[in-house]
């Protein structure tokens, strides 16, 4: 059995209560990191190979290492646990099991960034589990892990909980930042990037939950084991999220770099009545699908790139072969129709003329030149938008259309018939 | 006339005091009133904009922005539902159709008496317990019908 970081004591029923995670050894990492300098921090970081876990795989280290040391205002973090990425329900396995952990870890990312006032954006729908999280704070607070002073050490941190209102793009981190700074979420245009103006134009750091919820095991068991974990340049595990057509959904952590279809049949106990799988969207409704033949591969960053994918949030969306792939995918184009902030316009119309298009062609009524008609649609959205929702979009629609167009064309033929499922 | 109570004027302050820039608290304040009033009316909105110092305007594109952020009256009970391709693979679309048949109402309707409102909703991020959905906030999993009538019964039951 490797070694697992974050759910390593996932059966302990108290786990997310201070004494039960105490007696997990919970808070030694941010006892010994206020022991350190504050590059030695980020410089572990760095030589750790984490990287992002919100769905771009930047380099963590890296990215901390952008902000100014002298601009004069005061440094932000901003914990992402919008989790908005269909198929991806990791974040909550955390906020809701080991919030201590993601709060440790938050507390030891502020000192060493010199974040005096960090916020956890959490999607509005998760109500309670912005309460699991502001108790855990009221916990921590009560035994000085966090507030003034710490530890009687001269440090002072604060950490608010602030719930979004039901917006996808809200997860985008600029989308974010307007969202938390009180006005719609729409995203910003870059440069300037969040390192050096991000909320209230000040130096920001914006870090998925899953990524700070693995600071305190670096901090407190050294780079060289986390990167020993995973695969060269992507170290440490993942938190892998199975849904759609399998025995076992559920979230499973392990090392980056297991095999995709291991996890789907050791892990997620296969397809559901011994049905074969179809295709797998690997990494979140925004990745590239792959066909049944191409699962064979490493669940690492670099890995699902040279693929021709991308491994995003971790979402492992799985179709079998009784799954409709027109019918998927006019699910998802409506999910992005409906997402899109509406700020640019190839994004706001063009989601919109894919939805409705791939309608009709769920409905019986396609024309020939419809598949044609989408991939054009969509090269006009790709790249030409202020964030990257607008390719995000686009990814299914080519993806999908590339690799099944058989399917789309008998479904426009009118030769087969379309379950509802 | 203000329709805001004075409790409700400490609370706004309150959430303000939390950040460097009041604006910052709209949607904790906004969360605070819903909870409150149900919805958020266009009074409401305009107190706020003059507490908040934001345009009205402005105000109003912020909060039609968010899918959250209800304008009218709901339902007592809201069932919201997530139509997204996980909780679609296994069988929401049946699940909507059930609850339509059993409260006598199409999505996005509140019933005659005002008990329940039902609502399609984009992914909930709890894509391995689907099909789910969500009533007044909480999350009820792996649904089938017979759940549905449980959970349902419970509901009147307690009301
Ligand atoms: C449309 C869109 C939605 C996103 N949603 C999320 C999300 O729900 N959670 C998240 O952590 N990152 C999300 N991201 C990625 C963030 O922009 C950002 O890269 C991430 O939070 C950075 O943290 P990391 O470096 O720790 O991954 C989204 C990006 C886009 C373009
Ligand atoms: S790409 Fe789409 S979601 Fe992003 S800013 Fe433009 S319109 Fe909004
Ligand atoms: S698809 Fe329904 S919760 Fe994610």
């Amino acid at each position: 059995m490797t070694e697992k970081i974050i759910m390593k004591y996932e059966d302990k029923k108290d786990l997310y209560t201070l004494s039960g995670y105490e007696s997990t050894g919970g808070y030694d990492a941010l006892k010994k990191a206020i022991d350190m300098k504050k590059d030695e921090i980020v410089e572990e970081v760095k030589r750790s190979t984490l990287r992002g876990r919100g769905g771009a795989g930047f380099a963590t280290g890296l990215k901390w290492s952008f902000v100014p040391k002298d601009s004069g205002r005061p440094v932000y973090l901003c914990c992402n646990a919008d989790e908005s990425e269909p198929g991806t329900f990791k974040d909550k396995w955390i906020i809701w099991n080991n919030p201590h952990l993601l709060i440790e870890g938050i507390l030891i990312s502020s000192y060493a960034l010199s974040v005096k006032h960090a916020f956890i954006y959490i999607r509005g729908e998760f109500r309670e589990g912005s309460e699991i999280l502001n108790k855990a704070i009221e916990e921590a607070q009560n035994k000085n892990y966090l507030g003034k002073n710490i530890l009687g050490r001269n440090i002072d941190i604060e950490i608010t909980v602030y719930r979004g209102a039901g917006a996808y793009v809200c997860g985008e981190e600029t989308g974010l930042l307007e969202s938390l700074e009180g006005k719609r979420g729409w995203p910003r245009i870059r440069p300037p990037f969040p390192a050096t103006k991000g909320l209230y134009q000040s130096p920001t750091i914006i870090n998925n939950v899953e990524t700070l919820a693995n600071i305190p095991y670096i901090i407190l068991n050294g780079a060289v084991r986390f990167a020993s974990i995973g695969t060269p340049n992507n170290g440490g595990t993942k938190l892998f999220c199975v849904s759609g057509r399998v025995n076992r959904p559920g979230v499973y952590e392990l090392p980056l770099g297991t095999n995709l279809r291991e996890i789907i049949e050791n892990y997620a106990a296969g397809v559901k009545d011994g049905k074969k799988i179809k295709a797998v969207i690997p990494g979140g409704s925004s990745t590239p699908v792959l066909k049944f033949d191409e699962i064979d591969i490493p669940m690492d960053f670099d890995s699902l790139i040279k693929a021709g994918s991308a491994l995003g949030s971790g979402g492992i969306i799985v179709l079998d072969e009784d799954t409709s792939m027109v019918r998927s995918l006019y699910n998802l184009s409506r999910f992005y129709a409906h997402e899109s902030c509406g700020q640019c316009t190839p994004c706001r119309e063009g989601t919109i003329w894919i939805m409705k298009i791939l309608r009709r062609i769920y409905k019986g009524d396609g024309k020939p030149e419809d598949l044609d008609l989408l991939l054009d649609i969509c090269s006009n959205i790709k790249f030409k938008t202020v964030c990257p929702f607008g390719d995000a979009a686009v990814i299914p629609v080519e993806s999908f259309i590339t690799k099944f167009r058989t399917e789309f064309e008998e479904a426009i033929k009118k030769t087969i018939i379309i379950p509802r499922q | 006339m203000s329709i805001l109570r004075d409790e409700d004027k400490d609370r706004i302050q309150g959430f303000c005091s939390i950040f460097p820039e009041k604006r910052s608290a709209l949607l904790m304040i906004l969360h605070y009133l819903q909870d409150n009033y149900s919805y958020v009316s266009d009074e409401i909105i305009l107190e706020l904009s003059e507490v908040l110092n934001i345009p009205a305007t402005e105000m109003h594109n912020t909060f039609q922005f968010y899918t959250m952020l209800k304008k009218k009256k709901q339902g007592k009970y809201v069932i919201e539902v997530c139509a997204t391709l996980s909780c679609s693979l296994m069988g929401s679309d049946h699940i909507i159709d059930y609850l339509e048949n059993r409260l006598g109402i199409k999505s996005g309707e509140t019933t005659q008496d005002g008990k329940f409102t039902l609502l399609k909703v984009e992914c909930l991020g709890n894509c391995g317990k689907a099909p789910v959905m969500q009533i007044n906030g909480k999350f009820y999993e792996e649904l089938n019908e017979n759940k549905i009538d449980k959970i349902l019964k419970e509901i009147e039951d307690n009301d």
